[in-house]
């Protein structure tokens, strides 16, 4: 493990970079450094003479201040403000940095998650030295750093319907920095019942979304009012999944902090508002479209007054444990299409190339992915093709052309092994081949895909990716 | 003019929508002034029209569940919630904008 020295290395650089600077101010108190013990005491005298701000937070957030729309006031009630974070992803690291660096006075921060190399991208309040630390405590070191005079509250878990009440329950202000349909369900129906409002965003590839919902509190719309029905479990896509462009995630997050700032410094609500949502494209032409939504449902389950009373969200429901917010957005099970035999994992895949065996290796990630790396002499037929192919009327037409064609060249009856990314997407193409009785049935799916391969390192150092 | 008569129209795709539609974005479409059954075209016929006759991608229900857009996916008829506009009963004119969003959960 080579990286593991310059890491340790790293570590210990900081460790007498920070020795040393404490060196320095006891050395500096002890010789009676004029200046920096005048100034800490002018500081600790103005602060005592019941000013409401510290001396610094003037400095800090004067240029914010200065500004009508937040102004003295609006500066005194974002300090009094006690804003929770669900997240501290790519969303929630901008918008944590914003909130954090306006003095936003009691910032709670949950993430059950820890810093891996694949966040660094997009969650820029983590840093390489912080992989593998839990991403809460990644995040209130960068916080406390950037500005010490808020009160940082660490939850290091999973928000869970059990847990949600009692967490939710001391701040003003939400927000949804999350990655998952049940999550925002379970953010909304929480802060329905507490009726605090909801700053809620999310991204994937190029495009993103931001609503407040619950906004004026007790008569803006929730999350159920917009999205009554959660969506196929088949059609939910994660960052990890589909991907996403870090800037695309980090506006989404900073806009959030926006909208945060506004709701808090705010005297009071507004009677009424018109909810809208931003969303937001980088492709093809750079573009932020607002769009008008619709207010509260009257027969929403959660803020309004369903047609069967037994259907309403409750407190009393919510602590019983009775809404299960994870089967009401259902998951997809875990693809199991096929039987043992019809599978090999990457060892005896291996083999088959080490002796040299015929065979044909049909890689069918999407040319993006296959463009990153790819094991030599496969071949790319992308999943795509075959699912739209999956659904042809006759057997002949569920095999893609370019298959065929090289099938009709080489070796008919050679094997097939199937490769992608995780071992789903083969799996399903594996099944749809050997129905089509394609190499006389002889085609093995390879399990675990090939970041199984690049993980098990049978072939060596393979790109992780 | 008669029963050729047609409606110009802009359809988008949003949220990954547009994978299923030529990964395009934006559709500049003539859609027929009226249903088979000779109604005026609403949102709820273009919906169907959509997938016959602009939808390449043979996955349907990604788009498409139980005769109505299926669940995720918000309808803006000129920018605002087609909830507010009568939903699939709303009689399209014209140069109207109709904007398919598919909600998004990553962050």
């Amino acid at each position: 493990m080579q990286s593991q020295e310059p890491a340790a290395l790293q570590l210990r650089i900081q460790e007498l970079e920070a020795e040393l600077a404490a060196l320095r101010a006891s050395a500096q108190e002890a010789s009676g450094d004029i200046v920096t013990s005048a100034e800490a005491r002018e500081e600790q005298k103005e602060s005592n003479e019941n000013l409401p701000l510290l001396l610094d937070e003037y400095r800090r957030y004067g240029r914010q201040m200065i500004m009508p729309e937040i102004g003295f006031d609006g500066q005194l009630r974002l300090k009094r403000a006690k804003v929770l974070i669900v997240g501290a992803g790519g969303l929630g690291s901008p918008a944590a940095a914003y909130i954090a660096g306006a003095g936003v006075g009691t910032i709670g921060i949950i993430d059950h998650d820890t810093v891996e190399h694949s966040n660094l991208h997009r969650q820029i309040i983590h840093s390489t030295s912080k992989v593998g630390m839990s991403k809460v405590e990644s995040a209130i070191t960068y916080l406390k750093d950037l500005n010490p005079n808020p009160t940082y509250i660490p939850h290091v878990q999973a928000l869970t319907s059990a847990n949600a009440l009692p967490i939710l329950t001391p701040y003003d202000l939400i927000l949804d920095c999350t990655d998952h349909p049940s999550l925002r369900y379970l953010i909304s129906d929480t802060a329905i019942i507490l009726n605090k409002p909801i700053v809620s965003a999310s991204a994937l590839r190029t495009d993103g979304q931001l609503i407040v919902l619950n906004d004026p509190p007790g008569s803006g719309p929730c999350y159920r009012c917009i999205w009554p029905n959660p969506p196929p479990a088949s059609t939910v896509t994660s960052c990890g999944e589909g991907g996403i462009l870090g800037p695309v995630v980090g506006v989404m997050g900073v806009l959030q902090a926006l909208e945060a700032i506004k709701l808090l410094s705010r005297p009071a609500p507004p009677e009424q508002k018109t909810t809208s949502m931003t969303i937001f494209s980088a492709f093809p032409q750079m573009a932020f479209r607002t769009l008008k939504m619709r207010g509260r449902r009257k027969a929403c389950v959660a803020c309004g007054e369903p047609a069967d009373a037994k259907d309403k969200i409750t407190k009393e429901a919510m602590e019983k444990g009775l809404i299960d917010h994870i089967a009401f957005c259902g998951t997809s099970a875990p693809v199991g299409l096929l039987k043992p035999e019809e599978r090999v994992d990457v060892r005896e895949y291996m083999k088959v190339r080490d002796e040299g065996k015929e065979h044909t290796l049909l890689d069918v990630r999407d040319e993006t992915q296959f463009g990153i790396c790819k094991l030599e002499g496969s071949l790319n037929i992308p999943y795509s093709e075959f699912e739209s192919l999956a659904l042809a009327e006759d057997t002949a037409s569920k095999i893609p052309e370019s298959l065929q064609s090289i099938l009709a060249k080489g070796l008919p009856e050679a094997p097939i092994y199937v490769l992608c990314r995780l071992g789903n997407d083969s799996q399903h193409v594996t099944k749809q081949l050997k129905d089509a009785g394609v190499a006389g049935g002889r085609v093995f799916d390879i399990k675990g895909g090939i970041s199984e391969w690049a993980k098990s390192g049978v072939s060596g150092p393979f790109p992780q990716y | 003019m008669g029963e050729e008569a047609t409606l110009p129209i802009t359809v988008e795709f949003s949220g990954g929508l547009e994978l299923l539609f030529s990964k395009q974005k934006t559709h500049k479409v003539q859609i027929p002034a009226s249903d088979p059954s000779g109604k005026p075209a609403n949102v709820g016929f273009l919906v169907g029209w959509l997938c016959d006759n602009l939808m390449v991608d043979k996955r349907k229900d990604m788009f498409v569940m139980d005769g109505t857009v299926r669940n995720g996916i918000l309808v803006l008829i000129n920018d605002a919630d087609w909830e507010l506009e009568g939903e699939d009963e709303y009689v399209l004119e014209k140069g109207d904008n109709i904007l398919f969003v598919s909600t998004l959960h990553g962050g």
